[in-house]
C-alpha cells in the first residue's frame, strides 16, 4: 500500500513539478495561463489522491474551491489579453507593446 | 427587448432553478428540509440578482441515443486520452498539427453549444472558434499523420454532432439531418 | 469485497495520476501554445475524472461521493470555456508554429460582422450604431 502512495505521490509531485518548469520559462504570457490551469488541476488531483488515501473527507469541499478558482483565473486572465487585442489594429496587440509571439520567430529559423 | 409573458419566463427559468438547487444540495451532501427550502431561497436570489438570456428552441431527451453518444464519447476520451499522452512520452515529440474548418449542419444555438462542448473535452481536438451563422467550426488537432488522418477526423466530429441530435435535438433538427445527408448522397 | 474496491480505486488513481505526468511532459515539450492546450486538457477530463472516481470509492459515505462528483461536473461544464477563450486569443496573437501545420483552413471568419466584434458580453451596446442593419 505505501508503495502505491508513494509512486502516487511522485507521479502527481512529477506533473506538476513538469508544469512549474513552463511556467517559469514562459515564453509568453499565455503560456503562463496555461501552465497555471494545469498547476491547479494537477494541486486539485493531488489533493483528492491524499484524501483517498488517508481516506480523510475534510479536503473534500477544498477540492470544489481550488476546481473553480482555475477556471475563473484563466478565464479573466483571457478575457484581459483579449480586450487588448479588440483595441488592438494589427490584429495581434503588437502595436500595444505585446511582445511579438515566440512561435513565429521559431518558425522561421 | 420584447416583453415576453410571466408564463413562458418562468417555464425557462425553472430548469435552471432545479439545477442549482440540485447543486445546493450536492455541496451539502445530505437530503434535508432545510437544504432544500434554503437552496431555493439562494436559487431565487441568484436567478433575481444574475438573469441569464433563456435559450432558443426546445430539447427533447431520446434514452437510447443518449446512452450511444455517452458511450461513444467515453471510449473516445480513452482512446484520444491515450493518443495524446504518447505524443507526449515518445522521444520524437509533436511533429504535425492542423488546423482545419468543418461544416455543420445542425441549426440550434444549444446543440452547437453541445457539439462544441464535446469536441473541446475529448483531447487532441480544440474549438478556435465558431461561425453561428455559417456553422463553421475551426478545429485545432493535435496526433496528425496524414491528409487522410485529417479527414477521418473531420468524420468523426460529423458522427459526434449526428449523435447528439439524436439523442437531443427536436424533430425538425434531425428531420434536416438526414436530408443534409440525402443531398450528400445524391 | 472491500479489497476489490480498494484495487479498483487504486487502479483509477493511478491511472489519473499518469495522466498528470504525461500533461507535464506536454506542456513542456509541445512546441506551440495551441499544443500546450491538449496537454492541459487532457488531466483536466480523463484524469480528474478518474482520480475522483478513486477516491469516491476510497471515501465511503454519499456526501463525499456527491461532491466528488460535483467537482467533476464542474470540470467538464468549464473546461471547453476556458479552453476556447484561451486558445481563441492564443491563435490571434499569433501563438502557432506554422511550420508545423499540416493543413491551415482558417481563413478568418469571412464576414466581419460590423455592429459586434464577438468578444464582448452578451447585452453588451454595439460598439458602431450606424453600422448595425436598420438601426
Amino acid at each position: 500500500m505505501t508503495v502505491v502512495g508513494a509512486a502516487l505521490y511522485a507521479l502527481i509531485g512529477g506533473g506538476a513539478l513538469l508544469a512549474l518548469v513552463r511556467l517559469a520559462r514562459g515564453p509568453s504570457l499565455l503560456d503562463r495561463v496555461v501552465a497555471t490551469d494545469t498547476l491547479l488541476v494537477i494541486i486539485s488531483a493531488g489533493l483528492a489522491v491524499h484524501a483517498a488515501l488517508v481516506r480523510d473527507p475534510t479536503l473534500v469541499p477544498v477540492l470544489v474551491v481550488v476546481s473553480l478558482l482555475a477556471f475563473v483565473g484563466s478565464v479573466s486572465v483571457a478575457r484581459y489579453v483579449g480586450g487588448m487585442l479588440l483595441r488592438s489594429r494589427t490584429g495581434d496587440g503588437r502595436d500595444l507593446g505585446l511582445p511579438v509571439a515566440a512561435e513565429e520567430t521559431e518558425g522561421r529559423s | 427587448m420584447t416583453v415576453e409573458p410571466a408564463a413562458t419566463r418562468l417555464r425557462h427559468q425553472v430548469p435552471l432553478a432545479v439545477w442549482l438547487v440540485l447543486v445546493w444540495m450536492l455541496l451539502w451532501g445530505s437530503w434535508s428540509w432545510a437544504n432544500l427550502l434554503s437552496g431555493l431561497a439562494v436559487a431565487l436570489v441568484v436567478l433575481v440578482l444574475l438573469p441569464l438570456p433563456h435559450v432558443v428552441g426546445g430539447v427533447r431527451v431520446r434514452p437510447a441515443p443518449l446512452l450511444a453518444f455517452l458511450g461513444h464519447f467515453v471510449t473516445d476520451l480513452f482512446v484520444s486520452g491515450a493518443e495524446v499522452a504518447w505524443q507526449a512520452v515518445r522521444p520524437q515529440g509533436v511533429r504535425r498539427t492542423a488546423i482545419i474548418q468543418v461544416q455543420l449542419r445542425v441549426d440550434s444555438d444549444l446543440l452547437l453549444t453541445m457539439v462544441a462542448e464535446a469536441t473541446s473535452l475529448v483531447p487532441g481536438s480544440l474549438v478556435l472558434d465558431l461561425d453561428r451563422e455559417q456553422r463553421l467550426m475551426t478545429l485545432h488537432l493535435l496526433p496528425v499523420r496524414d491528409h487522410a488522418d485529417v479527414e477521418r477526423k473531420r468524420a468523426n466530429v460529423l458522427l459526434v454532432e449526428e449523435r447528439l441530435v439524436r439523442a437531443f435535438g427536436a424533430a425538425e433538427d434531425v428531420d434536416a439531418l438526414d436530408r443534409a445527408r440525402t443531398e450528400v448522397a445524391a | 469485497m472491500t479489497a476489490l474496491a480498494d484495487v479498483v480505486a487504486f487502479g483509477c488513481l493511478l491511472a489519473g495520476a499518469v495522466l498528470c505526468l504525461t500533461a507535464g511532459l506536454g506542456l513542456v515539450r509541445f512546441p506551440d501554445v495551441l499544443s500546450r492546450m491538449h496537454a492541459g486538457t487532457k488531466p483536466q477530463v480523463l484524469g480528474v475524472l478518474l482520480v475522483m472516481v478513486g477516491a469516491a470509492i476510497r471515501l465511503d459515505g454519499w456526501a463525499n461521493a456527491w461532491m466528488l462528483l460535483l467537482v467533476a461536473a464542474f470540470q467538464l461544464l468549464t473546461a471547453p470555456v476556458s479552453a476556447h477563450l484561451i486558445s481563441r486569443v492564443a491563435y490571434r496573437r499569433r501563438h502557432v508554429r506554422r511550420d508545423l501545420l499540416l493543413v491551415d483552413e482558417f481563413t478568418g471568419t469571412g464576414h466581419q460582422d460590423e455592429a459586434y466584434r464577438g468578444d464582448e458580453p452578451g447585452d453588451a451596446p454595439p460598439e458602431h450604431p450606424a453600422a448595425r442593419p436598420g438601426g
